[in-house]
């Protein structure tokens, strides 16, 4: 059975509602019905055929080709299966998702992983601001999972994150980590301004000597045992974060947001 | 039936039911790996009086640690779970928590979960991290030495207790030097421990006393210098007795081990003064898993 692909004939003016294609919605559906399904493009609810080309049969393994980013909301809660995108997707990328797996191979947009609950969810190019975090006004972001970005990231990466990892291989924006209350976000590149801003708890695990706000106090350098049973953990992945040459276990610690809990860390590679 | 010179009796061995668990205890290097191992595997000869039955499993190459570092694994046997439970959290807490460079995993991923480093972490004091890595939850619990690190909980699963074999020499130090070249034979057995000091025991028990306090008493049968006083087991010439006692995962773990151990005392064989290999059965009252020496050997 090959990959049901939904390959994009144009671009469309207005951005399109993607969250009806997704694994265990179309599960049940037959190619004519996928057919027929409406997005909703600007004030249009459009037919999926009017939008790609249809082939493939197999609904638990989506592929979303010649992707661009006015495609939002793919994978919105999905909840099994996989998608995998070739092009760039559009804001709120993997929306709330329960489990499964998502990759795209260009660039994503904001609030790509939004509240994301479970499953993987891999960027090859860069991520706009809001990875991992939480809708406007809510107060939880990612709740679990994983998250490799391989680009770099936009503001407020994992903002009020509360489980789960968050793995950048390129560099983080301003205000990486704020709010966080929980999980881990890893930074490979440079980080920007205000890092970890009112964070609770959670870990910021660096590769480079951040700037750090006057709130985040120094807590000496140690080698931590967590580190390596962490780095072990990102082996299968697809990334450098799995090469055994990046790990590392000798850390200086800093403790913080003091105006906040304090009880976040942001580790720094010596 | 007799073994280059050893009679193996027609008997078995009588085990009982437990719930058991496993550990990994990691540290900077195997020394130190050891002691915290050795401490938490510390006074846990016997359920009879000490709350558990416990002892290491084996060395662990740092290939085998979570961690990467040096570890020891160790066994907990207790007749319940909730025994089990308390046994594994104080144990934990007084001698790896407190052991310099430790680090403490679970040993065993499915079964119940029976709380490792999950009530530990409040020693943390408001100061613990929590981490979850692969599905496992991990505590960071901020020490003087820089930070333990716990797994949340280990595993819980059914397991027997109370295999045993006895060797009869005819003297002292030859049952010593059967009984070690056994034990040495059998460590290398995984999912097994012999919880007696160097996995040998000089005084097996019988159920009951005539002392109404007591629920164990010296095995009388068994006991050389009482062959005149006493419905012995002994023949004139055995001088000496010692016995092994092992708890395993599974009824083959224990029957596996049986065979290794008793294979090893029979090699020294008569020549050595080595002249019989018994069995610790009481008759039913102990327990449903019997091990037949015979068949065991056969």
């Amino acid at each position: 059975m090959s990959a049901l692909t939904f390959t994009l004939k144009h671009r469309s003016d207005q951005r399109v509602d993607m969250s009806p294609l997704v694994c265990h919605h179309l599960k049940e559906l037959a190619l004519a019905d996928i057919a027929a399904l409406t997005l909703q493009s600007g004030n249009l609810k459009l037919r999926v055929d009017e939008l790609f080309t249809i082939d493939g049969s197999d609904t638990q393994n989506i592929i979303i080709k010649n992707s661009v980013d006015k495609l939002d909301f793919i994978g919105k809660e999905l909840d099994g299966g996989c998608i995998s995108v070739t092009g760039d997707a559009g804001a709120y990328l993997g929306f709330g998702m329960k489990s499964g797996e998502i990759k795209v191979s260009g660039n994503a947009g904001l609030y790509a992983a939004c509240e994301m609950k479970k499953g993987y969810l891999e960027v090859s190019g860069n991520a706009g601001d809001f990875l991992g975090a939480a809708l406007p006004g809510n107060k939880m972001g990612m709740k679990g999972g994983t998250i490799l970005v391989k680009g770099n990231v936009g503001e407020r990466a994992g903002d009020h994150m509360r489980r789960g990892n968050i793995l950048i291989e390129g560099n983080a924006g301003d205000y990486c980590g704020s709010r966080m209350t929980a999980g881990t976000i890893a930074v490979m590149g440079q980080t920007g301004r205000y890092l970890g801003y009112a964070m609770r708890r959670g870990t910021l695990l660096l590769w480079n000597q951040p700037q750090l706000s006057a709130s985040f106090n120094d807590c000496g350098a140690h080698t931590l045992a967590f580190l390596p049973i962490l780095f072990a953990s990102f082996k299968s992945l697809n990334s450098k974060f799995a090469e055994a040459s990046i790990a590392f276990n000798r850390v200086q610690r800093y403790a913080g947001d003091m105006s906040e809990m304090g009880r976040g860390e942001v580790l720094a590679k010596l | 039936m007799i073994i280059n010179g050893v009679t193996i009796d027609a008997t078995f061995a009588e085990a009982f039911p437990m719930k058991a668990t496993r550990a990994i205890i990691t540290a900077q290097n195997e020394k130190w790996a050891m002691i915290s191992a050795q401490a938490m595997t510390g006074f846990a000869t016997s359920v009879i009086a000490c709350g558990c039955e416990s002892g290491i499993e084996r060395v662990l190459d740092p290939s085998e640690t979570p961690d990467g570092r040096p570890g020891v694994s160790i066994m907990i046997f207790a007749m319940g779970g909730k025994g089990l439970a308390k046994q594994v959290e104080t144990r934990a807490g007084q001698c790896v928590l407190t052991s310099p460079t430790s680090a403490l995993f679970a040993g065993i991923d499915g079964g119940i979960r029976v709380p490792l480093g999950k009530n530990l972490r409040y020693f943390g004091d408001g100061f613990q991290v929590s981490k979850q890595i692969g599905g496992k939850r991990y505590w960071r619990i901020p020490v003087m030495d820089g930070e333990f690190l716990a797994e949340a909980t280990t595993g819980q699963v059914d397991a027997i207790g109370g295999g045993n074999f006895l060797v009869l020499a005819e003297s002292q130090p030859q049952a010593l030097a059967a009984c070690e070249a056994a034990i040495e034979e059998m460590r290398k057995i995984p999912n097994v421990i012999m919880p007696f000091p160097g996995g040998i025991v000089r005084s097996g028990s019988k159920v009951g006393s005539k002392y109404k306090a007591l629920n164990a008493s010296t095995n009388d049968a068994f006991c050389p210098t009482l062959k005149g006083m006493t419905k012995t087991d002994l023949s004139p010439e055995i001088e000496s007795v010692m016995e092994i006692v092992i708890d395993g995962l599974t009824k083959e773990d224990i029957a596996k081990a049986m065979w290794m151990g008793i294979q090893a005392v029979c090699d020294l064989g008569a020549d050595n003064g080595i002249k019989r290999i018994s069995a610790g059965n009481y008759g039913g009252k102990l327990g449903p898993f019997h091990f037949h020496l015979q068949e065991i050997m056969a």
